[in-house]
């Protein structure tokens, strides 16, 4: 992968840490982020970085914004109706709401996975992981092939399905279906991956397949997970950031710790009642 | 306190209220059957009720019309009966090459124009939108003969006595497409919204996030996923059109010649079961059965075939 030149070196403060992973350079910054839906928050106070090529994890009860953060950051709320983003979210350099970069170009550098497996119902599984590139305009047939081999080998999927590629996605199971996402999202060769628990609709051992992904996929792409399951944000992220619902029932950002000192010591005491099962 | 004794507990309010509630469903589970059976044989009657009228009307068409299918019924133009041979009076090959080509025509622009409409009725949250559906509701609700009044104002005479340089072209075929195709539009726009509406939108999503815009979303993932829906929203539309006699009644004048160009004046089927029926000549009046039978076998094919195909369109992506 190319070293992009337009990170953002982290603050002297925690750069020193020893083992802390915003020590290495810096792929999304959330500067004073809230998102409100007609008038009403429903996250604030977001500043934190998310640190190049690692697992920053998202974690806190329902509903305290952790999917309305997620969708900020590639501009999914830009057609709800009623639906306001505040403060800066950066990609790199860039102001992804004043940068001027549209928000499909910014969509194919921040791509997503659902809660829910979503593949097109109508297209194979060829279709469906290259769907991304020709969306894009991509049409070269050798390019396509190459990246579909590439994303499902990396989505663990290939070889599965490589001698059915002109399957119906809907043919495979759902946790299949769910590593078909990640391929086609990874096919645009994403810099940021964003995950909206991607396993809570799964078994336990296709849950364990993909968290296994998630340590192989970081050295390609910066992943940003939410999940409620906090064994999981233990398991495979390195950074995580804990959101809890203020007095006004909106979300808001915690605490944002490297992992292993936010699940042992936090400092925050709210942080310790959560991740020790205190709060219902 | 207590005395060890099972009576010495109090009374478990659970258990009391499992016991009561098997107690009394037990009690009354042959009367929840018997009303049970009484509804399914409501419905069955209310079944019966439907379907009567129904097949006796298929039966009377077929019963009186099918005899009249000749060759000739398919191949030939009307004629007068003669004297000799009161049975010799041609066929309906002009309605039916009108027909055709008429409901074609207005297939043509209404299929596109009503899908197109259909997915910015279920894409967009604009005033106009909601403006669109109820303009379309409205136009559902319409006496269809108000459609023919406008195709004739609009199409046969023009506006050339406005002062407007815009003359009418005539009692044609194109006119009655033009009628048709007004009439299709909002059935088409109404069922293909609701089939467009029901793709989830997390295949939606799923497309946005990939970076495509909504154009390229709506073409590539959305009408795709909706398609079964949409060939039934066409073909619903477009059988309903092809049994519409009143507007292209005045409009699409009368030909009794075969005639393939839309410009000219042509015949239609359900306007011949108008003209046969209302003849003085008892065995057109006859005849109409026939044709009426025809009608209603194609829209019956067209009905089915939209059924079958999008289901079978739906089994082919599992
Ligand atoms: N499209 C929307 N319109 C209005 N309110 C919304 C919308 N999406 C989310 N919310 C509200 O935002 C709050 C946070 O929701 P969400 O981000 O889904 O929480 P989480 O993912 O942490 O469970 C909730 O109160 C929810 O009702
Ligand atoms: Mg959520």
């Amino acid at each position: 992968m190319t070293e992009r030149s337009t990170m953002v070196t982290v603050s002297a403060e925690v750069a020193g840490q020893e083992g802390d992973p915003r020590s290495g350079q810096i792929s999304m910054r959330c500067d004073d982020v809230a998102v409100k839906f007609n008038g009403r928050t429903a996250i604030r106070d977001v500043n934190f970085d998310i640190p190049k090529n690692k697992v920053t994890a998202l974690i806190g009860p329902s509903g305290s914004g952790k999917t309305t953060l997620l969708r900020a950051m590639n501009r999914l709320h830009d057609l709800t109706k009623g639906a306001v983003v505040s403060g800066s979210i950066r990609l790199g350099d860039t102001d992804i709401y004043k940068g001027g970069i549209p928000a499909t170009l910014l969509r194919t550098r921040v791509g997503m996975v659902f809660q829910r497996p979503n593949p097109f119902p109508t297209m194979s599984i060829y279709d469906n992981v290259v769907s991304g590139l020709r969306f894009n305009g991509i049409r070269n047939r050798a390019v396509l092939q190459e990246a579909a081999e590439s994303a499902l080998i990396a989505a663990a999927l290939w070889d599965s399905v490589s001698n059915r590629m002109k399957a119906h996605a809907s043919t495979l199971s759902g946790g299949e279906q769910q590593r078909l996402c990640i391929a086609r999202a990874l096919a645009v060769e994403p810099e940021v991956l964003l995950m909206d628990e991607p396993t809570s609709s799964l078994d336990p051992i296709s849950m364990r397949l993909i968290e296994e992904l998630l340590d192989e996929l970081k050295s390609r792409v910066t992943i940003i997970i939410v999940t409620h399951n906090m064994q999981q944000a233990a398991r495979v992220s390195d950074l995580c950031a804990f959101f809890l619902m203020g007095n006004d029932r909106a979300g808001e950002q915690i605490e944002v710790a490297p992992t292993k000192k936010l699940f042992s010591e936090p400092d925050d005491p709210r942080t310790l009642d959560y991740i020790q099962g205190r709060f219902g | 306190m207590t005395t060890g004794v099972i009576e010495g507990l109090p009374p478990d309010p659970i258990l009391e209220r499992r016991e009561m509630v098997q107690r009394v469903a037990r009690k009354t589970l042959d009367r929840r059957i018997l009303v049970s059976k009484g509804m399914i044989g409501l419905c069955g009657i209310a079944l019966l009720v439907g379907l009567v009228p129904l097949f006796a009307i298929l039966y009377s068409l077929v019963a009186k019309g099918v005899h009249w299918w000749s060759l000739d019924f398919f191949t030939k133009t009307p004629q007068f009966p003669s004297l000799l041979d009161p049975n010799q009076i041609g066929g309906i090959s002009n309605a039916i090459v009108g027909s055709l080509v008429i409901d074609g025509i207005a297939a043509l622009f209404a299929i596109p124009i009503g899908i197109v409409a259909g997915l910015f009725l279920a894409e967009s949250t604009s005033k106009f939108a909601s403006l669109l559906r109820t303009t379309a509701e409205i136009m559902t609700g319409l006496p269809s003969i108000l459609l023919g009044i406008f195709a004739y104002q609009m199409i046969v005479i023009g506006f050339d006595q406005w002062g407007i340089k815009l003359p009418g072209i005539g009692f044609s075929g194109i006119a009655g497409s033009f009628a048709i195709g007004i009439l299709m539009i909002p059935i088409i726009m109404k069922a293909s919204e609701t089939a467009l509406r029901g793709v989830p939108n997390t295949i939606r999503e799923a497309g946005l996030a990939l970076g495509a815009r909504r154009g390229v979303v709506a073409r590539r993932v959305i009408i795709p996923t909706a398609a079964p829906g949409l060939i039934t929203a066409v073909l619903l539309a477009f059988s309903r059109a092809v049994g519409e006699t009143a507007p292209i009644l005045w409009v699409i004048g009368a030909s009794t010649v075969v005639a393939w160009n839309p410009k000219k004046e042509m015949a239609s089927m359900p306007l011949q079961i108008f003209q046969s029926a209302t003849s003085p000549y008892v065995s057109l009046r006859e005849e109409a059965w026939g044709i009426a039978l025809l009608l209603v076998v194609v829209v019956l094919i067209v009905n089915l075939g939209s059924r079958l195909f999008a289901a079978w369109l739906q089994r082919e992506r599992r």
